[in-house]
């Protein structure tokens, strides 16, 4: 045995650099991610989504010197939404519509791509967007846009199994990563502005067999459906079963707690988006958080941030968990920075509301009651509503650092918006928004007003000719104290953000936005310590890991994956 | 989720739909009064010869269709409406129409106010007179330019008529501090080692700013560069209320909307 074990030890020093042992990634090693920083193992880095690695090669002093290691273009047009997953070695990552590419992640070689072909018909809101990936032994899980989950063998990019989730001919989409939890595969579905009634659905990791189901809308009978009221008659498309229609999407990563047993998801809008009159009541689980058991998926508490939602307000933000220390005494955390505006500090055990702050402006609500309800002031026409649709953040990931002990948000700041609902009919397929929304730039001589036809932030992609300022709104990344929910220091862009933060545990923070830099700042005073010019905007989250002892940080902006690392 | 703009089916027609749409989301109103008089005669003109051939100048040519009632069966919304006129009832006879944002801000302002309008009451502008009042009485091209005449210090005009509504157009002719758009607003800056640069903003992120200088030269900075940077929300352009009469006001409005680049 010992002669064994020495054979072993002489053959892995004669590997050559980039051939590193790759192990399947079981649950044991998923759930003790945070032991192998060089890995990127779940969407959200680890089981907590925390966004943060142990890495510390990369530092306050030695950023200065990160260099261009290596690009991968994709040459797919369109927003790059995906996270990648990176493995001993191993980079996977997705882009559009619904391709795996597998790269050496020291070079950005690549060893093969998979690319599935989607049904031509799919309807989707946004773009042929996808997130990402889950690992689980040697298997890739994707979610596709027409909704079905595949599985990938990660040595040879074949399909293993395919497994349809939902119907996408009824606006049903998967952009989602999937969630790996011991031998089962979790996705959400996309479809919140074509009346899908969501869902969350746990899958065999082996055959792709459903174990179970999850309904965001519940229907007449169940709990919560006491929640969604009868409309008035004379209430255009008044519909008796709006919870059929009633949205609920779930189109980002959740998070689980092992401890707990409990897996955590952001629900989406209510449909219609706008026009509340047609769906009266607070209409659960919209814009929620949910925890449901891991093994049978069902609920186990939940938290509404916005009941009744009428702005869009998507609680489809990561949901980070903690352990904190909360009034003296240990708590298991879960940290929200919702796109509502407010940040939250939910105990994650009983989903018990301990705290809400505004992180932005916001006029939708006045503050809480005594059960963590928001008071809602619903702005009168012709006066916008803060913060706008956009949110005062949205789907990327934030990232919480245990050393600094520190939540950071990626936010919209000084964003407002005209939010009028318009009633809707709902039609297989069809849009089922029900509103008519404008962003508000205000004048400069009277700042309640707007500027006549003044250009809105555009939807992801700029035009040739740039008509935006921040005028009407502008980003930042925020590091918020989850005790106080007071914001500690502030890193003002001009142009807004939709990129995610990852840190490090050598204090590092790494962010990007619309305006395509790739910025590094100090995790504990927001100081901008290095920056590099990317060429286009980062829709996604930047992420760190290691290969063969070298630190790496990788960012897409446009069509191309930039990893940075330090010289030799 | 995340949409801001009307879906469509189909990830490619999505990303060849949404510029256009984004264009037209800017000028579009929610509220019938709030419709400019410059829109609604420049729609007035459109409609006579885009429209009146089947659906008649009081807008009940087409069976079953009645402009004048206010009702639109299938356009609650404005939104709506610029849907139904550039994507048409193929299946009915109504074929699309290739229309700019201007051009759909008219029609839509036209059609909402067919039934309380009276059309005589309309006096569109003449584009050629217009040409003449901005080109002379006017002034406008000792800052503006168009069709490579005339000068660079404030926007280039020879595209406005293609991406300003009729109103829009209007109103910077009249109230300019409150219609420039952010992006023209005028900036002082002056550098650390003290040149002092007066120019128009073009583009402006985290680090830097660009901006056409008085003479017309391209001057990208950064800012760690500047020690002053001052955006003005004040225009360099004058209001002619009362610098010009409302018929040259028309005829101008009427020139610059015909101004729709190449």
């Amino acid at each position: 045995m010992a002669r064994c074990a020495s054979f072993v030890i002489i053959l892995l020093t004669l590997l050559p650099c980039g051939l590193h042992a790759q192990n399947p990634v079981t649950f044991d090693r998923l759930t003790n991610a945070q032991k192998e920083p060089r890995n990127w193992l779940t969407y959200g880095g680890d089981y907590f989504s925390s966004h943060y690695s142990p890495l510390t090669q990369i530092t306050p002093a030695s950023v200065k010197n990160l260099n261009l290691a290596w690009v991968y273009q994709s040459a797919v047009a369109g927003s790059w939404e995906s996270t990648p997953l990176v493995v001993d070695g191993m980079m996977y990552v997705t882009q559009r519509p619904n391709d795996v590419v597998a790269l050496d992640a020291a070079t950005g070689r690549v060893f093969w791509i998979y690319r599935y072909t989607n049904d031509p018909n799919v309807t989707v809101c946004c773009g042929a967007n996808n997130r990402g990936l889950a690992i689980l032994g040697d298997t890739l899980y994707m979610g596709t846009l027409d909704a079905h989950l595949v599985a990938i063998d990660t040595k040879s990019g074949h399909p293993l199994w395919k497994t349809d989730v939902a119907d996408s001919k009824a606006g049903y989409s998967i952009t989602v990563a999937p969630l790996a939890v011991k031998d089962e595969v979790i996705v959400g579905v996309g479809g919140g502005e074509y009346g899908i009634r969501g869902f969350i659905a746990a899958f065999d990791a082996h055959t792709g067999k459903q174990r179970w189901k999850f309904y965001t809308i519940p229907a007449p009978g169940e709990p919560g459906s006491e929640t969604w009221g009868n409309c008035q008659a004379a209430t255009a498309y008044c519909d008796p079963e709006a919870w059929k229609h009633g949205a609920g999407s779930a189109w980002v990563t959740g998070s689980f707690d092992p401890s707990l047993n409990l897996i955590y998801w952001g629900i989406g809008n209510v449909g219609p988006d706008y026009n509340g009159a047609q769906r009266p009541g607070d209409n659960l689980y919209t814009c929620s958080v949910i925890a449901i058991d891991a093994d049978t998926g069902k609920l186990k508490w939940h938290y509404q941030f916005t009941p009744h939602d009428e702005y869009d307000y998507d609680s489809v933000q990561v949901p980070v968990l903690a352990d904190i220390t909360w009034k003296g005494a240990p708590l298991k955390a879960m940290l929200w920075a919702n796109r509502n505006g407010n940040f939250y500090v939910l105990d994650r055990a009983t989903g018990k509301f301990l705290l809400g702050k505004p992180f932005v402006k916001v006029n939708w609500m006045s503050g809480f009651d005594d059960n963590g309800k928001p008071i809602q002031t619903r702005q009168p026409p012709g006066m916008p509503t803060y913060p706008a649709v956009q949110g005062g953040t949205n789907w990327y990931s934030p990232s919480y650092s245990p050393r600094t002990r520190l939540m950071y948000v990626s936010a919209w700041e000084d964003e407002g918006e005209f939010f009028a609902g318009i009633p809707v009919e709902y039609k297989e397929g069809l849009n089922f928004g029900g509103g008519n929304l404008e962003l508000f730039v205000p004048r400069s001589d009277a700042p309640t007003k707007p500027i006549p036809n003044a250009p809105t932030i555009p939807n992801l992609r700029r035009g040739p000719i740039n008509n935006w300022t921040d005028a009407g709104g502008h980003g930042a990344v925020l590091a918020i104290d989850p005790i106080t929910g007071t914001v500690k220091w502030r890193f003002r862009m001009t142009d807004v953000t939709d990129t995610g933060i990852v840190t490090t545990a050598s204090d590092m923070l790494f962010t990007g936005g619309r305006e395509g830099y790739l910025q590094a700042l100090d995790a504990r005073t927001g100081t901008l310590l290095w920056k590099a010019t990317l060429g286009a905007q980062m829709i996604n989250n930047p992420i760190t890991y290691s290969v063969n002892g070298k630190q790496y940080v990788a960012a897409m902006a446009g069509l191309s994956l930039f990893v940075f690392g330090l010289p030799n | 989720m995340t949409s801001r703009f009307s879906p469509v089916s189909a990830a490619a027609v999505f990303l060849l739909s949404a510029g256009f749409l984004a264009a037209q989301n800017s000028i579009l109103q929610d509220h019938p009064q709030d419709y400019s008089r410059a829109d609604i005669e420049y729609g007035a003109r459109l409609y006579s010869e885009q429209c009146d051939r089947c659906h008649g100048p009081n807008g009940t040519g087409v069976s079953g269709v009645d402009f004048k009632s206010g009702k639109f069966r299938h356009a609650a919304t404005d939104r709506q409406l610029s849907e139904v006129i550039t994507t048409g009832f193929p299946e009915a006879g109504m074929p699309a129409f290739k229309l700019d944002a201007a051009d759909i801000a008219g029609l839509i302002a036209f059609l909402r106010n067919m039934n309380t309008l009276d059309r005589g009451s309309l006096k569109p502008g003449d584009a050629a007179r217009g040409q003449l009042v901005l080109e002379g009485k006017g002034a406008c091209l000792s800052c503006h330019r168009v069709n490579g005449k005339g000068s660079r210090k404030a926007p280039d005009l020879s595209d406005i008529g293609a991406v300003r509504s009729a109103g829009t157009i209007e109103r910077s002719l009249l109230e300019p501090d409150i219609q420039m758009m952010p992006i023209n607003r005028p900036v002082h800056i002056v550098t650390r080692a003290g040149k002092v640069i007066d120019g128009r903003r073009l583009n402006e992120d985290t680090y830097s700013v660009q901006i056409a200088d008085e003479e017309g030269r391209l001057l990208s900075l950064q800012k760690s560069d500047l020690r002053e940077f001052n955006v003005s929300t004040k225009s360099n352009m004058p209001s002619y209320k009362g610098e010009l009469t409302p018929a040259e006001l028309s005829d101008v409005v009427a020139y610059l909307l015909s101004l729709k680049g190449q």
